[in-house]
């Protein structure tokens, strides 16, 4: 963009139409991105909602030129082989049970970690942490046998509690757990609060922020997960919607009315969030910025 | 990571100089009381990370399929067997590594270049910075299974719309999903759309990192807009980049998902992942003392990666 070499003085000679020219660039530039990620969401949205012949027809009408509930009502219908309905359920109740299952059990540690003294704690930690930097698929095959170790394989149990495992939310947690004051606790250990009241009383709720955003960053992780669901759920009735995406995909190939009814599906759960929690999304991502 | 820790060094201090002896002495000064807090976590860190990857281990030295109900010791014969060109396993095993090499060659770069031009943009003040952050970011909270389907449909050769607006500009008909290095090309540019505000976002919260002072005092030295970048903003960025890094390289290593649904490993299998080809080997064909060796050769390749890429930051630092 401007090259500003120039010394002072020229600067302020052609300041206003340069600037000009910036804001034309800038905001050129801004809205060309804009365009390039938003449109093809647009174009999901509009398929869903037109008759499958107008799918493939060109010109292409961004606004269909009639509206038809073909997709919807397709993905909708109960009794079929592609029960897009029950996987949205499905997904929901899994992504739910998951997030609850890590704000329990990583805040919990997390508080520990940040806050006792206990023999083996530095090399726990040190272990937990380590993990996060190993990836995932390490850990695929032993999973894989540990699950249907336990008879969980193509239940929901199965996509909740292995994800519950990952550092993630200790990590983040403990940075946030170390950083607040001391003396909200002593005050509450001098009138003789355990650590139990501490924690429920006085830590939690101090901490409604970072346990939002840890609550929002493991849901969206559960609803999205993919590799995981696809080779552990196998029936119809038991998958979560990005595996049956894969799914829908195989069984509708050219219905791409119906594909994209699905895909709406499993994005607008992720995409309301989103814009209810951006700020949270956003800070958790840009804090820490670990993710899986 | 490193980058964020530092920040608060507080609360100590004060507490440390709390003459009473109360400090850090809960009431309750029961010693399992750590323990109880730690128990419920340890126990799936324990159940779903620790054993798996032990147990992964202990299967990669055996020819363990899960049909079968002999599971023979092999020793390390199924690493072995990865480095023996008539084993019916390497060739497709390398191939597999060769396609995840090139896509995290191709794709790592532009995703550490891009969203940093991106976050130098939206670093700046200006009306509506936030909303566009907002738009940028926005793909990113979408499941690959999301976006498999949808760019498979838009980059369809023949009903596609990327086809078509090409076509307007008289660019003729490019197989996108079945032809190299379409497929490439394809499975490159819809990761890069799809995770670009991620790493765009951690870029900007390196960016306001920094000192603003720094940029005003170069300014005052006369210092232009590409000398500041060059010595306050990626010095500043140091730590932030060595982590966009890292972590770009690790997930592009763990494509999957964009391959499995839009290319689905064609033409051919030039597309066909290291880890679609450890899943499928160990969690469909069930052979999976191969597929867990394959998993910890992958992930040795890795973290030799991964220690080149440190030492060759800290040999800058120096």
């Amino acid at each position: 963009m401007a090259r500003s070499a120039a010394p002072t003085r020229a600067k302020t000679q052609g300041r206003y139409p340069r600037r000009l020219a910036g804001l034309v660039v800038r905001y050129g530039t801004l809205f060309l991105l804009t365009a390039i990620f938003v449109a093809p969401l647009l174009w999901m949205l509009s398929t869903s909602l037109k008759p499958n012949f107008q799918t493939t027809q060109f010109p292409p009408h961004w606004i269909p030129r009639e509206f038809s509930g073909e997709g919807f009502s397709t993905v909708t219908a109960t009794s079929s082989d592609t029960p897009v309905l029950r996987w949205f359920v499905n997904s929901l109740i899994a992504a739910t049970a998951n997030t609850v299952l890590i704000l329990i059990t990583a805040s919990m540690a997390a508080y520990a970690l940040a806050r006792m003294r206990f023999r083996g704690k530095n090399v726990l930690f040190a272990v937990i942490i380590s993990t996060l930097f190993i990836p995932q698929f390490v850990f695929l095959i032993g999973n894989y046998l540990v699950v249907d170790t336990f008879g969980w394989l193509d239940t929901l149990l199965a996509v909740i509690v292995p994800g519950a495992a990952g550092a993630f939310g200790v990590f983040f947690l403990r940075q946030f757990f170390t950083s607040l004051p001391i003396e909200l606790e002593e005050a509450a250990l001098i009138d003789g609060a355990n650590r139990y009241q501490i924690f429920l009383r006085i830590i939690l709720p101090v901490s409604k922020a970072p346990l939002a955003t840890l609550a929002v960053l493991s849901f969206l992780t559960n609803w999205n997960d993919f590799l995981w669901p696809v080779y552990v759920l196998f029936s119809a009735q038991n998958y979560t919607l990005p595996p049956g995406l894969a799914v829908l995909q195989g069984a509708y190939t050219t219905n791409y009315t119906i594909i994209m009814a699905g895909a709406m599906v499993a994005s607008v759960p992720v995409l309301l969030i989103y814009l209810f929690a951006q700020k949270y999304i956003i800070q958790g991502v840009s804090r820490s910025g670990l993710k899986g | 990571m490193t980058t964020q820790t530092g920040a608060r060094p507080d609360a100590r201090p004060s507490a440390a100089k709390a003459p009473s002896g109360g400090r850090r002495k809960p009431t309750d000064a029961s010693p399992l009381t750590p323990y109880i807090f730690m128990a419920p976590y340890l126990l799936l860190f324990l159940l779903f990370i620790v054993i798996p990857a032990v147990y992964g281990f202990w299967i990669s030295l055996h020819n363990w399929d899960y049909l079968l109900p002999g599971k023979p010791f092999v020793g390390l014969e199924n690493y072995l067997d990865l480095f023996r060109a008539e084993s019916t396993i390497s060739g497709p095993f390398w191939e597999s590594m060769e396609a995840t090499g090139k896509f995290t060659l191709y794709s790592v770069p532009l995703l550490v270049v891009i969203p940093l031009l991106v976050a130098l943009m939206l670093n700046e003040k200006f009306p509506g910075r936030s909303f566009f952050r907002a738009v940028y970011f926005a793909p990113y909270v979408l499941g690959v299974a999301v976006i498999g389907v949808l760019w498979r449909y838009l980059l369809d050769p023949n009903v596609g719309l990327v086809n078509y607006y090409l076509g307007l500009l008289g660019i003729g008909n490019i197989p996108w999903i079945t032809a190299l290095p379409w497929a490439w090309i394809s499975l490159v540019g819809v990761t890069v759309w799809w995770t670009l505000g991620f790493n765009a976002v951690i870029y900007l919260a390196g960016l306001q990192d920094i000192d603003p002072e720094l940029y005003n005092a170069a300014k005052v030295d006369g210092a232009n807009r590409w000398q500041r970048f060059l010595y306050i903003t990626l010095p500043g960025l140091r730590p932030v980049l060595l982590f966009v890094i890292t972590v770009t390289i690790l997930a592009s290593a763990n494509m999957f998902g964009q391959a499995y649904i839009i290319t689905q490993g064609a033409p051919g299998n030039e597309t066909r992942t290291a880890i679609m080809y450890i899943a499928e080997e160990g969690l469909r064909q069930f052979n999976m003392g191969a597929a867990a060796a394959m998993s910890y050769v992958l992930a040795l390749a890795l973290l030799l990666i991964s220690i080149a890429n440190f030492a060759v930051f800290r040999y800058k630092e120096d």
